[in-house]
C-alpha cells in the first residue's frame, strides 16, 4: 500500500488526499508535524526529501516528492478514464501544466499569507496578499470566460483535471490568510463545482459544499 | 498598529506567550500583548525573561506555558490541580493566530451546539444535534463560571478514543480569556480528560490560541494528540474568523441566545460586572 508523509493542516498534502479519494485509492498517513515542531526539516525527514517539504509519496520502489508532480503521478498511473492528466492532446496537456505552475505561485502567495497569519512565519504577509490577489483575479477572469463557453473547469474539456485539484486547496483556504474571495464570484462557483466532484473529502478549514438544488 | 490598551482589567491579568517547550533557547522572539510589542526568550533550561521595551514583565511558568502581565498582577494565575497528576499526559498542543477577540473564541469553546457542524465524526454527527439543559453557575469564591451537566454524542472525542460515546463535559472560565474543559475520558470512566484554551490577546480583535491537553492516555503518542487538537483547531479556524463584529457584545440586546448559550449568557454578564473592555464591546451604561 502506497504511504503519504502527510500534515493535515498543509494544503499541498490535503490535494494528494483529495485525489486519492476521488479515484478510491486506498493509502497510509504518515503524519510530519509541519508546525510547531518543524518535522520536515528535521534530518530524519531530510533523507526522504532533501528538500525538506511536503508532502511525499511512497507507491512501491518510488518516492516521489513535490504535490504537482505527486497528482501528475497518480492521475497517470491509477485513472483509467485518463480524464484527470489527459494525455493524448498536446494542448490540454500544455494547459494542464500551465496551471500547475500557477497553482506554485497560488501556494507561494496564498499560502505564504496564511503562514503568516496562523503559524507565525517571518515572511511578507502583505506582499503575500497583494500577489494572491493578483493571482485570484487571473483566475477568476479565465473562470468567468470558461463559464462563458459553458465550460466548468480550469482546463477546457468535459471533465475536470489535475489543474483544478492543484488550484484548489490554497484558494479555499485564502480567508485564513486574510484574502477575501468577496470580488471572485466565478472562483466562488468554482469552488462549489469541485465540492460536488464524487469521492470529495474536506480537511481542516474547508467546509463541503451546501444541499444542491 | 492596534492602539495600546488601557483598559485596567485586562491588564492585570496573567496572559500565555508560549510553550515552554516551543522557545528556541538562545533566540530572542517577538510577540504581542494587548496591542504591545514585547519580546521574550529563554537563556537556558526554563529561565524565561519577558520585556517590554527595556522593562522586564513578571513572569510564571504554569501549565507547560509562559505567562507574563503588562500591569500589575491583579491576582495569581487560576488552579489547575490536574495539570501535576502524575499519570496525566500533558500536551501543549499548539499555538495558533487567529483573527478574532479573545472572549469570542471562549465563547465558541463554551458551544457544543458547533460539534456536529463544525467537528462532524468526531465531537459530533447529525443527527445528534441536541445539546440537552445543563447547569452554570458563577462560583463567586473562586470568582469563576462553572458549568455542569453537560452531555453530548461524540464519535471520537478524543485521540485515544474507538468508538462514539455520550460525552459528560464540565466547562470552568476561571480567567476572561482562559476555559478549561473536563470530559468523559475514553479509555478510562473514572477520570476526567483536560483541555484547556489559553488565548493571548494580541490586539482586540485578534489571538494566538494556545492549548493545553492533559489526558489519561497510554496508547496515543503526543504527536497523535497534538495532531487530534490541531485539527479540532483548524476546524473551528473559519468559523472563529467570519463572526461579527469581531469583538464581543455585552450589551444583552445586542445578540439574541438560544437555551443552548446559557453558558455564554454567563459569561457576558460576568464580563460586564468585571468591567473588561478588551476584546469586547461595553453595554451602554
Amino acid at each position: 500500500m502506497m504511504t503519504l508523509y502527510d500534515y493535515e493542516l498543509s494544503g499541498n498534502c490535503y490535494k494528494i488526499r483529495l485525489l486519492l479519494n476521488i479515484l478510491g485509492i486506498q493509502y497510509r498517513k504518515q503524519s510530519i508535524e509541519f508546525y510547531p515542531a518543524a518535522e520536515h526539516r528535521k534530518e530524519e525527514f531530510l533523507a526522504i526529501n532533501p528538500l525538506g517539504e511536503l508532502p511525499v509519496l511512497q507507491d512501491g520502489d518510488l518516492t516521489l516528492r513535490d504535490s504537482q508532480a505527486i497528482l501528475v503521478y497518480l492521475a497517470s498511473e491509477y485513472d483509467t478514464a485518463g480524464n484527470w492528466y489527459p494525455l493524448l492532446n498536446p494542448r490540454t496537456l500544455a494547459e494542464v501544466t500551465q496551471w500547475l505552475c500557477f497553482a506554485n505561485a497560488i501556494t507561494a502567495s496564498a499560502s505564504g499569507a496564511r503562514l503568516v497569519d496562523g503559524f507565525f512565519y517571518n515572511l511578507d504577509g502583505d506582499a503575500c496578499r497583494a500577489d494572491a490577489h493578483r493571482l485570484f483575479r487571473i483566475l477568476d477572469e479565465h473562470l468567468w470566460f470558461q463559464e462563458r463557453e459553458r465550460q466548468d473547469w480550469i482546463v477546457t474539456g468535459t471533465a475536470p483535471t489535475i489543474a483544478d485539484i492543484a488550484c484548489f486547496p490554497y484558494v479555499i483556504l485564502s480567508e485564513e490568510g486574510g484574502i477575501s474571495r468577496m470580488d471572485y464570484p466565478a472562483i466562488r462557483r468554482w469552488t462549489d463545482r469541485i465540492k460536488r466532484i464524487p469521492g470529495f473529502t474536506v480537511m481542516p478549514g474547508v467546509f463541503p459544499a451546501g444541499p444542491g438544488v | 498598529m492596534s492602539p495600546v490598551c488601557n483598559d485596567p482589567v485586562a491588564l492585570g491579568l496573567w496572559h500565555p506567550l508560549a510553550a515552554v517547550e516551543d522557545i528556541q533557547p538562545f533566540t530572542e522572539q517577538r510577540t504581542r500583548l494587548l496591542g504591545q510589542a514585547i519580546r521574550y526568550s529563554k537563556n537556558h533550561e526554563n529561565d524565561i525573561t519577558v520585556l517590554d521595551g527595556d522593562r522586564r514583565l513578571p513572569v510564571t511558568l504554569a501549565y507547560g506555558y509562559v505567562w507574563t502581565c503588562l500591569g500589575t498582577p491583579a491576582a495569581a494565575l487560576f488552579d489547575l490541580p490536574e495539570y501535576a497528576e502524575p499519570d496525566r499526559r500533558n500536551v501543549c498542543a499548539a499555538t495558533v493566530g487567529v483573527r478574532v477577540s479573545a472572549p469570542r473564541a471562549v465563547e465558541n469553546f463554551l458551544d457544543m451546539g458547533h460539534f456536529p457542524f463544525v467537528h462532524t465524526g468526531i465531537l459530533g454527527v447529525e443527527p445528534h444535534t441536541e445539546v440537552r439543559e445543563y447547569r452554570v453557575d458563577l462560583d463567586e469564591q473562586r470568582d469563576e463560571i462553572l458549568a455542569t451537566e453537560c452531555i453530548f454524542y461524540q464519535p471520537q472525542a478524543a485521540a485515544g478514543a474507538s468508538g462514539g460515546i455520550m460525552a459528560d463535559y464540565i466547562y470552568r472560565v476561571p480567567h476572561p480569556y482562559c476555559s478549561v474543559l473536563y470530559k468523559s475520558c475514553p479509555t478510562d470512566e473514572s477520570r476526567l480528560d483536560v483541555i484547556a484554551l489559553f488565548l493571548q490577546p494580541v490586539d482586540e480583535e485578534n489571538v494566538r490560541a494556545h492549548a493545553l491537553v492533559s489526558v489519561i492516555d497510554t496508547q496515543s503518542s503526543d504527536l497523535d494528540i497534538r495532531l487530534f487538537q490541531q485539527t479540532i483547531f483548524g476546524q473551528d479556524k473559519p468559523i472563529l474568523e467570519n463572526q461579527l463584529p469581531k469583538r464581543l457584545p455585552l450589551d444583552p440586546r445586542a445578540e439574541t441566545p438560544i437555551r443552548a448559550d446559557k453558558a455564554a449568557i454567563v459569561y457576558r454578564r460576568w464580563l460586564r460586572a468585571k468591567g473588561l473592555q478588551y476584546g469586547v464591546i461595553p453595554a451602554a451604561a
